[in-house]
């Protein structure tokens, strides 16, 4: 759909198209939100019907699932502690969430949701507000005094505190945006590169043809790169808001 | 339970197919053109986005920690229980066969004591036996020489006293030839001398 413009389109994948025409018009249902449905269903399967045996040696998806399982939990007991078996199932979910998500998108004619800086920022804000309430409901209002950190000298409060703050309040932007650049750059990437191949290959005959092959080897690099960059941003999303809870758990 | 998240998970799969056709179809939407569809924040389409997404992820977290979860928690767990119990047993395995293992050889080393004192009465009575069986040949034995010594002595003797006799006669004999008599009592006492003289030359033999 791309190559016959005169610019390359790199953009157009992201946007947003009304799932099953007028159905998904009248409840704005987007391709996005199918994705997300679609990851939902992945996951669950996975998780439920994969472990349904209960086998005691498992077969290959019970072993995917059981070990999807233990990797999560290894960061957030890891990082948390033991109080944080309890935010494992939002870990969990925020995880598998992002993964298949990064994964999903890096299929042909697939749709990648974590490349819409809101889809991020509101699962950054709800990482956010998760931590906050924790926090808060841990410590009440001494979860305040995180931001003057003890021994810090009086003096230095008017310059220390803003900056905590700050600090605080970027968590989620920084957050999201680290996840909505990665996925951008790379679907980008391997859209340009995409088009080269069909621009290359479309106007110089066979000698074109020879030299499409130049870009394509590149996309093939890519989506390795890819595969690599998507299982690694979900990793840092858990493993974030996992230090994020271990703040609000331990103040420090 | 299953039931609800079945129908669930089948309605999300059921996705799938529709999302190639939604792929034929995505053709030019209504874009503005220029910029990034995800910097759009006028696009309505951009927030229901994301409320369908809470509403979907916040499905999935229930799902996730009301189900999920705690069934491969039951399957890990009863993994562990499973591998703590086989190591149990093969303990308590061990610990018997150890125990078993002590027991025989406490029986084989019993046996071992028991087989050499056995060897060693045998061997003792054995002995004394051949002892007792040896001397016993040997009395006989130097019985049977001893009568065989008397024999011999009995026999000699009877032959030294028919002795005298013969050199007396023969003695007698050769004298009256001689001489035409004799003196059968000088004789005799010749005789008995040399006999004498004999006797003791030979006395260490007889």
């Amino acid at each position: 759909m791309a190559a016959e413009g005169k610019a390359i389109d790199a953009l157009s994948q992201f946007e947003l198209t009304p799932f099953l025409g007028a159905l998904g018009e009248s409840v704005r249902f987007s391709q996005s939100n199918a994705h997300m449905l679609l990851v939902f269903g992945l996951i669950t399967a996975l998780m439920l019907w994969g472990t349904a045996k209960r086998a005691i040696i498992p077969g290959r998806i019970q072993a995917l699932a059981e070990s999807g399982y233990e990797f999560v939990h290894g960061i957030v007991v890891g990082q948390v502690g033991d109080e944080g078996r309890k935010y494992f199932p939002f870990v969990f979910s925020i995880f598998m969430f992002v993964l298949f998500g990064n994964m999903l998108g890096l299929l042909p004619y697939a749709f990648t949701f974590t490349s819409h800086i809101a889809v991020t920022l509101a699962l950054a804000l709800l990482v956010f507000v998760v931590v906050t309430v924790v926090a808060l409901v841990i410590h009440g209002k001494h979860f305040f005094g995180y931001f003057l950190p003890e021994g810090a000298p009086l003096a230095l409060a008017p310059l220390i505190i803003p900056i905590e703050v700050i600090s605080y309040l970027s968590r989620p932007i920084s957050l999201s945006v680290r996840l909505f650049a990665n996925m951008v750059a790379g679907h980008v990437m391997l859209k340009v590169f995409a088009t080269f191949v069909v621009m290359i290959g479309g106007a110089f005959g066979v000698v074109g043809i020879i030299g499409a092959a130049l870009p394509l080897a590149m996309n093939v690099a890519l989506v390795g790169f890819e595969i690599l960059v998507a299982f690694l941003q979900a990793y840092v999303f858990a493993i974030l808001t996992s230090i994020y809870l271990h703040d609000a758990v331990h103040l420090h | 339970m299953n039931k609800t998240i079945r129908y669930a998970i089948v309605l999300s799969l059921v996705a799938l197919p529709a999302m190639a056709q939604v792929a034929a179809e995505h053709g030019r939407p209504e874009s503005s053109g220029g910029g990034m569809p995800q910097l759009d924040f006028a696009n309505p389409w951009t927030i229901a986005q994301v409320v369908w997404m809470l509403i979907i992820f916040g499905a999935l977290y229930l799902v996730m920690a009301q189900y999920a979860l705690p069934q491969v928690e039951g399957v890990l767990a009863a993994r562990r229980a499973r591998i703590e119990g086989d190591l149990e047993t093969a303990q308590a395995a061990k610990l018997r066969a150890d125990a078993a293992m002590a027991e025989h050889q406490a029986a084989t080393a019993k046996a071992r004591a028991e087989a050499q004192g056995a060897i060693n009465a045998a061997t003792t009575q054995a002995q004394s036996e051949a002892a007792a069986r040896s001397e016993a040949l040997n009395a006989k034995l130097a019985a049977q020489i001893e009568a065989a010594e008397a024999q011999i002595t009995s026999a000699r003797d009877t032959a030294m006293g028919a002795l005298r006799q013969v050199a007396t006669e023969t003695a007698d004999a050769l004298v009256t030839r001689l001489i035409g008599k004799t003196d059968t009592a000088a004789v005799g006492a010749a005789v008995d001398r040399e006999l004498a003289a004999r006797s003791l030359a030979n006395g260490g033999r007889a």
